[in-house]
């Protein structure tokens, strides 16, 4: 039960998206198609689980008892870095088919701010005691990017209509109206505040 | 390239909040109130100028192939130095600047003026053109939070960066008028959206005005 509150949360009520707003420029950039919308949200669903079992791992069970705990910034960087690449070539080795719906976007993946918050966020200690054992981390991140790709791909729904608007003033044009309507939608999941 | 064109073209042309959006996730979590988002442009700042020199310096020794990672690191080993030093003397700010202080490594600013500008020119070009991006990215995130606190509380409070203390405050808007939603999510993002749009408008006359002038002096040539 307390696992599944978690999942919940972490899609709904602290979406990292809306309530944190990480991860804005792929949505203001990539959703402007559904198809490509899809397909990095699948690719951040996947680098976002691995990266935060791979940085987890390594705080815990390197960084942390060695005492060099002030390094994770730099080696959590080139865990995502370098994992991100290691997939890309393995997809277009192994999987050819996957590669091409998601390796354009796989790149753009290693600024994603969601990437390196959601592995910052997982090596939490608070009094001496982690914030997360190796299953809720494991929940957490995987749900955390599963809320990200969810407001991708409801966004591009929102921003194909919101290119074809003619009623939008000239000025506010794309960024603009898509960053009010970004507000309002973050107004309709304020709604499940107070939800758990 | 002049040297006062490369300072300004950062403030202006191409302004890094208002202009190119990048680093908009530090831009909406910050601006809640004028002296985070003082405190968060200044670590940016601080970031920019000491990453662009010290990438600028090293730039003739740097693989092209790997300069990537290489630059990453750098980034990634002054965020950590800058984060632990604010830790050390603006424990409050810190606090609440939280990981969006870390996640400046990912900020697409600093990468960029690493990738394109530091590893092509001078030290002295890649300083002046730091602080030109940090200080245009500094004015955007004051404008966002002067607009939302000033909105969301009727008036604007300043504290001191260093200790946290409040130092002065007012307020003009009674508080019965005020719009509270402003300091949460949905306002930084519809604040920001009706700003970029207020820009938009504004560079929209100016090309007008000056194409009319342009016609005008054609006409009067004739």
């Amino acid at each position: 039960m307390e696992y599944l509150l978690l999942g919940i949360s972490a899609i709904l009520i602290n979406n990292i998206i809306l309530t944190r707003f990480l991860g804005i420029c792929p949505l203001l950039g990539v959703s402007r198609k559904n198809s490509s919308a899809i397909g990095m949200g699948l690719a951040v669903i996947f680098v976002v689980t691995m990266s935060a079992i791979l940085s987890y791992s390594l705080f815990m069970y390197v960084l942390n008892p060695l005492g060099i705990g002030y390094l994770r910034l730099v080696s959590f960087i080139l865990i995502i870095a370098s994992f991100v690449q290691f997939v890309e070539m393995f997809l277009k080795r192994y999987v050819p088919g996957l590669y091409k719906s998601l390796g354009i976007y796989l790149p753009l993946i290693t600024t994603n701010c969601v990437v390196l918050a959601v592995s910052l966020d997982v090596v939490g200690i608070t009094g001496g005691v982690a914030d997360y054992n190796f299953l809720s981390m494991l929940i957490y991140s995987f749900f955390t990017a599963v809320g990200y790709a969810f407001i991708l791909v409801v966004f591009s729904y929102i921003q194909e209509r919101l290119i074809t608007d003619r009623n939008t003033p000239k000025s506010f044009k794309g960024s603009g109206v898509a960053l009010i309507t970004l507000g309002l939608l973050v107004m309709a999941f304020m709604g499940f505040k107070g939800m758990i | 390239m002049k040297k006062h064109k490369i300072f300004t073209d950062g403030i202006f042309a191409n302004n890094a909040a208002f202009m190119l959006f990048l680093g908009m996730c530090p831009m909406l979590a910050t601006t809640k109130d004028f002296m985070s988002a003082l405190g968060m442009g200044i670590a940016v700042l601080a970031t920019l100028i000491l990453t662009n020199t010290a990438i600028s310096a090293i730039r003739k020794w740097v693989p092209n192939e790997i300069r990537i990672p290489i630059l990453i690191v750098i980034i990634a080993t002054i965020v950590s130095v800058i984060e632990m030093f604010m830790q050390a003397y603006m424990f409050d700010l810190s606090q609440t600047l939280g990981v969006y202080l870390s996640l400046i490594v990912v900020n697409c600013i600093i990468l960029g003026r690493a990738e394109a500008f530091a590893m092509k020119n001078n030290v002295f070009d890649s300083f002046l053109d730091a602080l030109g991006t940090g200080v245009g990215f500094l004015a955007g995130l004051a404008v966002l939070a002067i607009a939302r606190e000033f909105i969301a509380t009727g008036g604007l409070a300043f504290s001191s960066l260093l200790t946290g203390q409040k130092l002065w405050s007012f307020q003009i808007i009674p508080t019965a008028y005020t719009i509270p939603i402003f300091s949460d999510a949905p306002g930084a993002f519809i604040m920001f959206g009706l700003l970029v749009g207020l820009v938009n408008f504004i560079i929209m006359k100016a090309a007008d005005h000056k194409k009319k002038k342009a016609a005008l002096v054609a006409a009067g040539g004739q």
